[in-house]
């Protein structure tokens, strides 16, 4: 009933190709941008964009990027915090060290030496796979902790091994304010997620989707390997180098390499799972998932009148996060964005399902 | 297919859920001083954060049981960091915006760091005792900042006074080999320019042996120890850290008695599993402790015996517990001598504040009266001064408790006060920002 395409005909291969044919998700995905770009900004909290919301954008941007390497090339990786801290470092260094330095050309230069340290730690990926893969690019994570803490050169010679930035701007325009930096984060976001899913809906993308399902069979289709996977860490670890860029300057102000330790490779791992492996919008469901539903646990007692102590709501929070995990991981092994579908699915037939 | 169905229930539940979630409804009234607590009580770092957040909490309890502070309430809540940066950047944002918002003491380097940038902009003090940024002392440039009582660099400088003491002078000191043992994180890292500075100028060794973070793993650094031989050992740790360096000690047999903490490294917590043998162990004693003091008394009858205590009655008193309440007491100070010059029973603002902190004047008659004789010495601020005193004692583990020397040793300002303009004159060059001129002093 409020899914039904009926007498929406496409007479075009163009029509056919669109990113989203039918017309109710096309006004859906309108309404949501017009309310991302201008309801929010005018109706939020400083406290929800800036605590909130901007993280939530930029560790979808990082889940998004994940997403390419592990659900659509079926290349499983624990090194994402550790690309993000390249983005971030490196995007540090060239603010520092080159004067006048646009920040979205710094941010997406962090970017590119990320794509670099991606690249070359997959590499190994065209000799191993599956789990043995993990650990190697777990490697990429013990690496950069330890490049950053040791070699001083990378942090200025901070002597806390701390780095900060300050007096952002773009154009002249300051990414101060909560708004500012929530628009500036919720633009790259957009385009990112737009050059995203053209990506893998593309040549390339169906070259990863099929090494990802059979490597031999997509190999003896001729499809090559190696040019598939490296493109795929390519991708993926600029994406999240940029996502990594922008968690250091925009979110934090101010990081040291814990911001980015082995926790955030598998927080964003987790997320790409729940969410839906080989989906872009999945990558949102889920960072919105891991990064909301433990802030909305956390402060549940005080709303419902509870008084309970700090650490007790902090392990509750953990134990129901869990629990949650779990109880969807059971019921919908394919993430919160197949939910989203067969629930898209429902409407279409509602109100007499068959 | 019900269970899936019960699935998407749930999903819509928790996206309508999150949807209504507001930003917290409890909102305070007039006449209310909120201090936010930033506090760990869980993760690798909570044996030792959770005496700190309850001394916080019971001494502002302590305050509303006397009145509060001219007559304003005062109220607070914690916010749960686990010592993670992003997480007490969330818990900022959350409470920095509550009426009547003091100050804030983040009780972790990371987390100051990152809100260093960010108070600038709010207009709300950053009170971090005995940690943080040890060039924020400088009031010139760190106009939000206050590292009251000590920062890393006047512990690493005691320390190294007192080696050198213990030696029968500085010029002892020459040709002899100090290891600093350190947490591998800004916390550590902070003391090592002074150290520096220190090997130069007393013509020492000084050799840098890391642990990874939270420093459960640390057989390496004491392979490093046991080839190295130091004369000394510095142990920069917090948490979980200390204690097993104090282990890792007894098991490659560097003696306890030449291994010297920073006052982070000299807590109960930090010894209790290792018992009498950590026995020899000597660490920095920022404040004093133990249950007899007036403060802790009051603490007790006025809060605990009421049945309103924070925490477990026999750690009352304990070194991070007072410390906490130190901590409490500092900011109700530094709001009531905000008031006396912007108005009695007044709730202040983040800026009336911050002048009562740059202004404050504890001498030794006003810390009696307010019960904290013999555990810290007199604190006076000033809008280049920061810090308010530099004063620390050494405390020896005898096996079953700490012992403080009586000696008080004061940092060396002819050392520290240089590098602390020039790190801080580095800063307001990177961050672009001036130094504040005498007017501003004067706001």
């Amino acid at each position: 009933m409020f899914y039904r395409e009926n007498g929406q005909f496409k007479s075009s291969y163009r029509a056919d190709q669109q990113i989203l044919p039918i017309a109710q998700d096309r006004i859906a995905m309108l309404v949501l941008l017009l309310v991302a770009f201008i309801v929010v900004p005018l109706g939020v909290s400083d406290y929800w964009m800036r605590a909130i919301l901007t993280p939530f954008l930029i560790l979808s941007l990082a889940a998004l990027g994940l997403n390419i390497l592990v659900g659509y090339c079926g290349q499983i990786s624990l090194g994402t915090g550790a690309f993000m801290a390249v983005g971030a470092y490196a995007a540090y260094n060239f603010q520092v060290r080159i004067d006048g330095m646009p920040l979205i050309a710094s941010l997406l230069l962090g970017g590119l030496c990320a794509t670099v340290i991606g690249v070359l730690f997959g590499i190994p990926s065209l000799r191993i796979k599956g789990l043995y893969l993990a650990v190697a690019t777990l490697a990429a994570q013990f690496f950069t902790d330890w490049a950053f803490l040791r070699i001083q050169w990378f942090t200025n010679n901070s002597s806390s091994g701390s780095v900060s930035v300050a007096g952002l701007n773009v154009f002249g325009v300051p990414i101060e304010s909560p708004v500012q930096k929530y628009l500036f984060c919720l633009a790259f976001v957009v385009v990112f997620a737009l050059l995203a899913k053209n990506l893998v809906r593309s040549a390339i993308g169906r070259e990863w989707m099929a090494m990802r399902d059979m490597d031999v069979a997509a190999a003896v289709i001729g499809i090559r390997p190696v040019y598939a996977k490296l493109t795929a860490f390519a991708v993926s670890s600029f994406i999240v180098g940029v996502a990594g860029a922008l968690w250091g300057f925009i979110h934090l102000g101010a990081w040291e390499p814990a911001a980015f330790s082995i926790d955030r490779s598998f927080q964003l791992l987790f997320m790409v799972i729940i969410g839906g492996l080989g989906s872009i919008m999945g990558s949102f469901f889920g960072a919105a998932f891991i990064v909301l539903l433990p802030l909305f646990l956390n402060q549940l007692p005080s709303w419902l009148g509870f008084s309970i102590s700090t650490a007790l709501a902090s392990h509750l929070e953990t134990m129901i996060f869990g629990a949650l995990i779990v109880f969807f991981l059971i019921v919908e092994p394919h993430g919160l964005a197949r939910l989203w579908s067969t629930a898209k699915e429902k409407l279409r037939l509602w109100p007499f399902p068959h | 297919m019900k269970l899936k169905s019960l699935a998407l229930t749930a999903a819509l539940v928790a996206s309508t859920l999150g949807a209504v979630l507001a930003p917290s409804l409890a909102q305070a009234q007039a006449k209310e001083q909120f201090f936010p607590l930033l506090v760990y009580r869980t993760g690798p770092y909570a044996p030792n954060g959770t005496p700190w957040a309850n001394g916080k909490q019971d001494y502002l309890k302590l305050v509303n049981a006397q009145g509060g502070i001219n007559g304003v309430k005062v109220t607070f809540e914690e916010c749960e960091t686990g010592y993670a940066t992003d997480k007490g950047v969330e818990c900022y944002e959350r409470l920095k915006g509550r009426p009547g918002v003091a100050l804030f003491d983040p009780q972790a380097t990371g987390i100051t760091f990152a809100l260093t940038d960010k108070v600038l902009t709010d207009k709300i003090p950053l009170v971090t005792l005995g940690y943080g940024l040890a060039a924020s002392q400088d009031g010139g440039v760190f106009k939000w900042n206050f590292p009251l009582m000590g920062s890393y660099w006047t512990a690493a400088d005691i320390l190294i006074q007192h080696l050198g003491k213990k030696e029968g002078g500085m010029d002892k000191l020459k040709g002899k080999k100090i290891a600093l043992v350190y947490h591998d994180s800004p916390f550590g890292k902070e003391p090592i320019p002074l150290l520096q500075e220190r090997a130069k100028m007393n013509g020492f060794e000084l050799s840098l042996i890391p642990v990874t973070a939270p420093g459960v793993e640390q057989k390496s650094a004491w392979l490093q120890v046991r080839q190295q031989k130091p004369d000394f050992v510095l142990l920069w740790g917090w948490g979980v850290m200390n204690s097993t360096a104090l282990k890792e000690a007894v098991a490659t047999g560097f003696p306890r008695e030449k291994m010297y903490g920073v006052w982070w490294a000299g807590a109960e917590p930090d010894v209790k599993d290792v018992g009498a043998n950590a026995k020899g162990y000597n660490a920095l004693a920022l404040n004093g402790s133990g249950p007899d003091n007036k403060v802790i008394q009051d603490i007790i009858k006025q809060v605990h015996d009421k049945g309103q205590g924070t925490g477990p009655k026999d750690e009352v008193g304990s070194v991070l517990y007072t410390r906490g309440a130190i901590i409490s007491m500092l900011g109700v100070e530094a709001v009531r001598r905000a008031q006396e010059r912007f108005g009695k029973g007044k709730v202040m603002t983040g800026e009336q504040v911050r002048w009562g902190l740059e202004n404050l004047a504890l001498d030794q008659k006003k810390l009696d009266a307010l019960g904290f004789a013999g555990v810290m010495r007199p604190v006076s601020t000033s809008c280049q001064d920061h810090i308010g005193s530099t004063w620390a004692r050494m405390e020896t583990w005898d096996g079953a408790k700490w012992n403080i020397a009586p000696e008080w040793y004061q940092a060396d300002d002819q050392i520290i006060k240089p590098m602390a303009k020039a790190a801080a004159d580095k800063y307001a060059t990177e961050k672009k920002l001036t130094r504040r001129d005498a007017a501003d002093c004067q706001s």
